[in-house]
């Protein structure tokens, strides 16, 4: 093995240790997790500045998926190329994996536990509650006018009363966007297609995947 | 089986815009629309996902995965459902990070929040009665109202930590039901 090998090898080492931690700590998402990725990549390690971890934040809030995978894709693929984003997300994703499988084999052994099963309906009620925080915040940073209050309406009456697909919802979304900024550019009117950058940092980047 | 497993989480995860509550729905379409859980066992699944870190769909998809096709339909619906974020991720890093000052991007995303927006009011709205049509005791209904009144007071006013609000529901789950 020459020189530039065993260095690669031993970035990808680090990669993988160092997202093996990071991984259990994904705990509700957002805030606590990106926290850590900043302590561990910026920080501790000095592997990325602030301006790439905004840029890392933009691609993990808008790509499909969660913001963890997302942010240890991008981390890993800064650092060690293709090599490095899978051995990155391998690595974020392996503990909450071992934790789900367990939970897993551990319901099938207390399965007609009445204990357990009022315990599942009571994290039921508060997972829930988890889902109107997230909509609450992820309101914030999406409805800013009539036209995306309209879009998100017709998007919830659809869902409701149709049995639509919400993959056509996630298509359209993107075209009436558009539609409705060049409508708006027409008629002369001025749109505000993203928050200002200082909401933005703190209600739209993390909030949006709070688990 | 494992092939189908992966086929199906794999266009949930190419979808998954604004991570895992807002695809609930679709797994839980998809799974059901194949017999692979009915609304009870998906109701648990959700549960379950939600008490270990990451992302729900991500853990809900290896719970599904491993009921259908054990330990390895765990890992084939888990990769499933990660494979198109990363490479999109990848993707966008390397050749597409320009693009976000793009004004056709941002229109379009101006117009995808809504949505996704819209797509996380229904999972609540979903989950919150979903299921619970019939003739279910008036007295368990007021306990996950409360619950759920209780969750979103901590998170939202008190910063409590979501893994401490769920170990706590938990809790109440067992004193109220």
């Amino acid at each position: 093995m020459n020189d530039a090998q065993s260095r690669r090898f031993k970035l990808l080492r680090q990669l993988f240790g160092v997202f093996l931690r990071i991984g259990p700590s994904t705990f509700g998402g957002g805030y606590a997790m990106i926290a850590m990725i900043e302590q561990e990549i910026v920080h501790k390690k000095g592997w990325m500045n602030e301006e790439e971890m905004a840029e890392m934040m933009t691609i993990a809030g808008s790509a499909p998926g969660g913001v963890a995978v997302n942010s240890s894709a991008f981390i890993g693929y800064r650092l060690a190329g293709i090599l490095g984003a899978v051995t990155a997300v391998f690595a974020i994703t392996l503990p909450t994996f071992m934790i789900v499988f367990l939970l897993s084999l551990l319901s099938t052994i207390f399965k007609d536990n009445e204990k357990v099963t009022a315990a599942l309906q009571g994290i039921h009620a508060s997972i829930v509650a988890l889902i109107i925080v997230a909509a609450c915040k992820m309101w914030k940073s999406s409805i800013l006018d009539a036209a995306t209050l309209m879009i998100a309406a017709i998007a919830v009456l659809l869902l409701l009363f149709t049995s639509i697909h919400s993959l056509y919802l996630i298509l359209g979304g993107p075209l009436a966007g558009i539609a409705v900024v060049l409508c708006k550019r027409k008629l002369g009117m001025a749109v505000r297609t993203e928050k200002p950058p200082y909401e933005e940092k703190r209600e739209l980047q993390y909030p949006e995947y709070y688990i | 089986m494992l092939w189908q497993l992966f086929i199906v989480f794999l266009k949930v995860g190419l979808v998954s815009f604004g991570g895992g509550y807002a695809v609930l729905t679709l797994i839980q379409r998809e799974a059901e629309g194949r017999g692979w859980t009915d609304l009870g066992e998906f109701q648990e699944v959700v549960a379950m996902a939600g008490m270990a870190p990451g992302s729900i769909a991500t853990n809900a998809a290896t719970l599904i995965g491993y009921s259908e096709a054990g330990v390895l339909g765990a890992i084939v619906a888990t990769v499933g459902i990660i494979l198109p974020s990363l490479i999109l991720v990848i993707l966008i890093s390397a050749f597409f990070l320009k693009l976000y000052n793009n004004d056709w991007i941002k229109s379009s995303f101006y117009g995808l929040r809504p949505i996704v927006t819209g797509l996380i009011i229904y999972a609540a709205i979903h989950f919150g009665l979903g299921g619970r049509g019939e003739a279910v005791p008036s007295w368990s209904m007021i306990g996950m109202l409360l619950i759920c009144a209780g969750s979103i007071v901590m998170v939202t006013k008190y910063k409590v930590h979501p893994f401490a609000v769920i170990l706590l529901s938990a809790v109440a789950g067992i004193v109220v039901f």
